[in-house]
C-alpha cells in the first residue's frame, strides 16, 4: 500500500515538473486595479495561445511607481494613466519606445440601488444624497475624471462638500456597493456585464464629457530580457485581447 | 514643508487618538476589573471575543465595520433609529472603530495591572470598612497606575498609527476622516515624497517625546507589594 503511494507521488511530482518545463517563462505584471477583470481573463487566453504565463498583481498606479523605483520585481506595468509610465521612463525604468496605450477608460455614475440613477444623470441636481463616492482625484485618473465632469457640468460646487474619497477605483465601488455612499463615479469594467451595467443603476457618461482617461502600459528594464514579458505586450495588441478589452467597456485607442 | 491640510490631519489625529483613549479607560476599566476578579465561565469567552481586533487585518476589519454601519449593516439601522444616520464617512464613527480597534491594547494591561493586586490587600481595606467603590478609587486606582499609564499610551500610540481601517471606513474627508497616516499614504501615492517624509518626521517626533515624557513618569512606579 505505502509502495504503491509512493509510486503515485512519485509519477504526480515528475509530471509536476514536467509541465511546469512545458509551460515555459512567467512574467509578474502590475495592472491598475480598473483593469483587474479584463486583465484576469487576458492572462488566462494569454497562457492558452502563448504557454506562458502571467502573474497579476492589482494595485493603484501610484503605489505601482514607487514599488518599482524601489527595487519592485514587475516586468510589465498596465497603468491607468500615461503618467505613471512616463515618469518611470524618465527615471529610467522602462525599455525605451515600449510606451503605448492600451486603452481608453470609460466613467460611470453608479448605484447600488436599482432606478436611483435617471438615463441622463440628473440625479446630480436633483437628488437628496448625503454621500457621492469617487475616487481621489488626487491619486487615481477616474478620480480626476469625475471631478473633470463635475466641474464642466457645473456641479462641483454642490458635491464638494458630500464627496467621500476612496483611495483606488475599487474601494469607491466598495463604497457604493455596500450603501454608505448612495452613488459615486467608478470605471465601467467594474460594473459592465454582458454590454450592460450588471446591478444597480447606472449612467455611462459620454466620453466627450471630461478629459480621456488613457491608460498607458511599458515594458520594465526588469522584464526587458524575459520572454514572456515581450510576449504579453505583443499579445495585449491582438485581436482576442483586443475583444476582451472592449468587453469590459473600455475604448480602443 | 507642513501645509496647512498637512496640520489639519495632525489635529484630527490628536482629537481622533485622545477621545479614543478616553473613552477605553472608560469602557476597559470596569471590563479589565470584571476580567480580572470574575470566577465566571463566560470569562475565557469574553478575554477572546476582547482579543479577536488582533486576528483580522485593519482593512479587512475596516471593511465588515463598513458593511456594519452602512444602511443595511445593523450598527447602520441602529444608528438610523437614533436619528444619528450613517456612521461611515463620520469623525463619529471613526472615535468608534478606532475604540473598538484598539480594544486589546487597553484593556489587556489593565487586566494585567488589576491581577497583581492580591486579594489580601482588598480584604484588609475591606475591614477598615472602605466599600467597594472606596476601595477601588483609593486601593486600586494608585495601585494600578503604571498599568493605566502603558494601556493610555499603547491606546494612544495604538489609535494615532492606525491606517488600514481608517481608509475603509473614512472616505478620506479634509477635517472630520482625513488622519495624518492617510495623508502621508496619499502624498505616497501622488508621489510627493517631500512632503511625505515631512509630515512623518514630525509625527514620529512628537510621538517620541510624548513617549519618553510618559517613560520618564513610569520609571518609578509604586511598588505594589504583597501583604505577609
Amino acid at each position: 500500500m505505502t509502495k504503491h503511494i509512493l509510486k503515485l507521488t512519485f509519477i504526480s511530482l515528475t509530471w509536476l515538473m514536467h509541465t511546469s518545463v512545458v509551460s515555459a517563462d512567467s512574467t509578474l505584471v502590475a495592472v491598475a486595479s480598473n483593469f483587474t477583470k479584463p486583465m484576469t481573463e487576458i492572462a488566462e487566453s494569454f497562457e492558452k495561445a502563448t504557454g506562458h504565463s502571467a502573474k497579476l498583481s492589482f494595485g493603484s498606479t501610484g503605489k505601482f511607481v514607487s514599488q518599482i523605483e524601489n527595487g519592485g520585481p514587475f516586468e510589465v506595468l498596465l497603468a491607468a494613466d500615461e503618467t505613471g509610465p512616463a515618469s518611470l521612463e524618465t527615471a529610467g525604468y522602462v525599455v525605451s519606445g515600449s510606451r503605448a496605450t492600451y486603452a481608453l477608460g470609460k466613467l460611470v455614475l453608479w448605484s447600488a440601488t436599482p432606478d436611483y440613477i435617471d438615463a441622463e444623470g440628473k440625479v446630480l441636481q436633483t437628488g437628496n444624497f448625503k454621500h457621492i463616492a469617487l475616487a481621489d482625484p488626487k491619486i487615481a485618473p477616474y478620480g480626476a475624471a469625475a471631478v473633470d465632469y463635475l466641474s464642466k457640468q457645473g456641479l462641483l460646487e454642490k458635491n464638494q462638500p458630500l464627496m467621500v474619497l476612496g483611495e483606488n477605483i475599487t474601494q469607491t465601488q466598495q463604497f457604493i456597493s455596500t450603501g454608505n455612499a448612495e452613488l459615486g463615479f467608478v470605471a465601467l469594467s467594474q460594473v459592465i456585464e454582458n454590454g450592460k451595467i450588471g446591478s444597480g443603476s447606472g449612467y455611462i457618461i459620454p466620453t466627450n464629457e471630461y478629459a480621456s482617461i488613457r491608460q498607458g502600459i511599458a515594458l520594465l528594464k526588469n522584464g526587458a530580457e524575459n520572454p514572456a514579458a515581450v510576449a504579453l505586450i505583443a499579445y495585449l495588441k491582438s485581436a482576442p485581447a483586443l475583444a476582451i478589452i472592449q468587453k469590459y467597456g473600455y475604448d480602443l485607442p | 514643508m507642513l501645509s496647512p491640510a498637512d496640520l489639519e490631519t495632525l489635529w484630527l489625529t490628536f482629537k481622533v487618538a485622545s477621545l479614543s483613549t478616553f473613552i477605553l479607560l472608560l469602557i476597559g476599566t470596569p471590563l479589565a476589573w470584571w476580567l480580572a476578579r470574575t470566577p465566571s465561565p463566560a470569562k475565557g469567552f469574553l478575554n477572546a471575543l476582547v482579543s479577536l481586533p488582533l486576528v483580522l487585518p485593519p482593512t479587512v476589519l475596516g471593511f465588515y465595520l463598513l458593511i456594519l454601519m452602512g444602511p443595511q449593516g445593523a450598527l447602520g439601522k441602529l444608528s438610523h433609529f437614533l436619528g444619528l444616520g450613517t456612521l461611515s464617512f463620520t469623525f463619529t464613527g471613526l472615535v468608534i472603530a478606532s475604540v473598538l480597534y484598539s480594544m486589546p491594547f487597553v484593556v489587556q494591561p489593565l487586566q494585567t495591572a488589576f491581577n497583581n493586586i492580591a486579594q489580601q490587600t482588598l480584604e484588609a481595606a475591606a475591614t477598615l470598612r472602605a466599600n467597594p467603590l472606596n476601595t477601588f478609587f483609593s486601593v486600586v486606582l494608585p495601585l494600578s497606575r503604571p498599568g493605566f499609564l502603558t494601556a493610555s499610551i499603547l491606546g494612544f500610540t495604538h489609535t494615532v498609527g492606525e491606517f488600514g481601517v481608517v481608509l475603509m471606513i473614512g472616505g478620506n474627508i479634509p477635517d472630520k476622516t482625513r488622519v495624518v497616516s492617510v495623508q502621508i499614504y496619499n502624498h505616497v501615492e501622488a508621489l510627493e515624497y517631500g512632503q511625505a517624509h515631512w509630515l512623518a518626521a514630525c509625527l514620529l517626533g512628537f510621538s517620541f517625546t510624548v513617549l519618553v515624557i510618559l517613560y520618564t513618569v513610569l520609571k518609578t512606579p509604586p511598588q505594589i507589594q504583597q501583604l505577609k
